[in-house]
């Protein structure tokens, strides 16, 4: 009788055991996978830039500072990217959409710009791109933010070890930067009519 | 009451309702099938004084039979049949800017809910509507009307659409799939029964009274009123089908109000966007009663959609707008509370 309880236990363990690790290992893995959907839009973002500064070049002569501005946060955006953590790759990124924002911003008073098909296009692609960048960190907050209550939970912190889980860092971004986003969606708004 | 609720109450709300009004149709789904055949078995009861032989349920074998053939082929046609019915087409080159917009905006929500992109048709039809089909995410289709597409701004799309993945992430597309193919098998079912009846209604009332003389009185006055209840849904169901129908399909909007809202954090852009497609309440014309229950708005301008009361929660497919745009400016309210954006503040 003792025996058979016991058996029963093990057993109840066991499957508990593997339930755990294997759930934790599926989140583990849903949480690199969001964090790769955010790289891809950063990367189409990054290709996208050298194609409006060439556009946009010849008439905004005068604006040379923040053309250079956008370049410049473009390429230190890449370089964290490739060998920095979520942190520096955040800021970094953010200092980005803040040179994009004053250029759309520089460009309403261009009205030959503005008027444009090309310039157009390029701009709703570039706005789409940093819309998916925005939802893909959206995502990957709320995954990891699962990911990191799961393991921290009892009794599944005890399998954590285990399963080598570690706190994933959030996508955070400053303050000052989240409110400046709403001025370039004001700025790209459809013309009407 | 529900106005109340936080985003993740009112859908866990819902699903649990979706789940009581899926059980609801399957019972009437059994007595539809099987009322018969009790009426049938009391009958014969009554005549041999509880002696019966063995009886096999005939009426309700035929009816699972044919339920489930006709409802696994609407459930695989079913969303194309919708597509093809509206004269939509499949936008895979975007042929203007605002198809290409269109086209970003889906793939932004695909992102904003980790799903696969959806395919994304357009309808040509000036009044603006939009919904959304399919069984599952990896088939799930979103369709706009070019005249939605003309109204409204990149946000207010953008949060249109965010309510129909909404449809789409919460498997709304699905049970929405199967119900159409349930309503549309229960009036095949309905039909052909009642065609039976007429037929061989001689024979039925035969077998209930005609050499009934002997029979016990409490068990044939049970097999009579079964089978009049029988005859009576018989009759009702396609009726009674059509509004349960659209009692899930109105729970499923609001649930897809917070699903958008949830996802582009932005509710009043939802809300504006109602407020200009009500603004334009022509009847969209491409779309047809079967469709009706899939759209953002009613297709059809119908009356009862924008009232409130008995009848219209009977009636409508969609939940009064003006409730739905309260609900949503009541969270895009406690989200600027919780942000501390309040003018007063």
């Amino acid at each position: 009788m003792g025996i058979i309880l016991f058996l029963v236990i093990v057993v109840v363990l066991i499957l508990w055991l593997v339930g755990a690790y294997n759930g934790l290992i599926a989140l583990k893995n849903q949480t690199v996978n969001a964090w790769k959907q955010i790289d891809v839009q950063l990367k189409r973002r990054h290709d996208l830039i050298p194609n409006l500064v060439n556009t946009v070049k010849g008439s905004m002569n005068f604006e040379k500072d923040t053309l250079d501005a956008v370049v410049s946060a473009r390429s230190r955006a890449m370089q964290s990217g490739a060998e920095g953590g979520v942190k520096e790759t955040a800021a970094a990124e953010t200092a980005l959409t803040g040179a994009l924002g004053k250029l759309f911003v520089v460009m309403e008073r261009y009205p030959d710009l503005k008027s444009s098909q090309n310039v157009r296009d390029l701009q709703e692609e570039l706005s789409s791109t940093e819309n998916k960048i925005a939802f893909a960190r959206q995502f990957y907050n709320d995954v990891a933010t699962g990911y990191n209550t799961r393991q921290q939970q009892f009794p599944t912190n005890l399998v954590a070890g285990l399963a080598k889980a570690e706190i994933a860092e959030l996508w955070e971004i400053e303050d000052k930067a989240e409110r400046a986003v709403p001025t370039v969606d004001l700025s790209l708004q459809k013309p009407q009519g | 009451m529900t106005a109340g609720l936080n985003l993740f109450e009112q859908q866990a709300r819902n699903r649990r309702l979706t789940v009581a009004w899926m059980a609801l149709f399957i019972l009437f789904f059994a007595w539809l099938g099987f009322g018969g055949d009790l009426a049938l078995y009391l009958a014969a009861a009554a005549r041999t004084e509880g002696q019966v032989p063995y009886h096999f349920p005939w009426i309700g074998g035929v009816v699972t039979v044919v339920a489930a053939i006709t409802t696994w082929v609407s459930w695989r046609k079913g969303p194309q049949q919708v597509l093809w019915s509206t004269g939509a087409r499949e936008v895979t080159t975007p042929q203007s800017f605002e198809e290409k917009q269109f086209v970003d905006v889906v793939e932004e929500m695909a992102v904003a809910t980790g799903l696969p992109k959806p395919k994304v048709y357009v309808i040509d039809d000036p009044d603006p509507n939009a919904f959304a089909t399919g069984r599952d995410p990896p088939s799930a289709c979103i369709a706009a009307t070019t005249g939605l597409l003309a109204i409204l701004n990149r946000e207010e799309l953008q949060a249109v659409v965010a309510h129909e993945m909404g449809h789409v992430r919460n498997f709304d597309v699905r049970l929405m799939t199967l119900i159409a193919a349930l309503v549309g098998v229960i009036v095949v079912l309905s039909n052909g029964m009642g065609r039976l009846l007429r037929g061989g209604g001689g024979r039925g009332l035969g077998l209930l009274g005609g050499r009934g003389r002997k029979a016990s009185g409490p068990l044939l006055i049970a097999a009579a009123i079964v089978f009049v209840l029988w005859v009576i849904t018989l009759i009702l169901a396609p009726f009674i089908s059509r509004v349960m129908a659209m009692a899930v399909s109105r729970d499923r909007e609001y649930l897809a109000d917070a699903t958008g809202a949830e996802l582009t954090r932005n509710p009043g852009a939802l809300a504006s966007a109602l407020e200009k497609i009500e603004t334009h309440e022509a009847p969209t014309t491409h779309i047809k009663e079967g469709a009706a229950h899939l759209c953002i708005a009613d297709p059809l301008g119908r009356d009862v959609n924008s009232r409130e009361g008995r009848l219209a929660d009977l009636l409508a497919t969609h939940p009064p707008m003006a409730m739905r745009i309260t609900r949503l400016k009541g969270m895009a309210f406690q989200q600027m509370k919780a942000a501390g954006q309040l003018p007063t503040a």
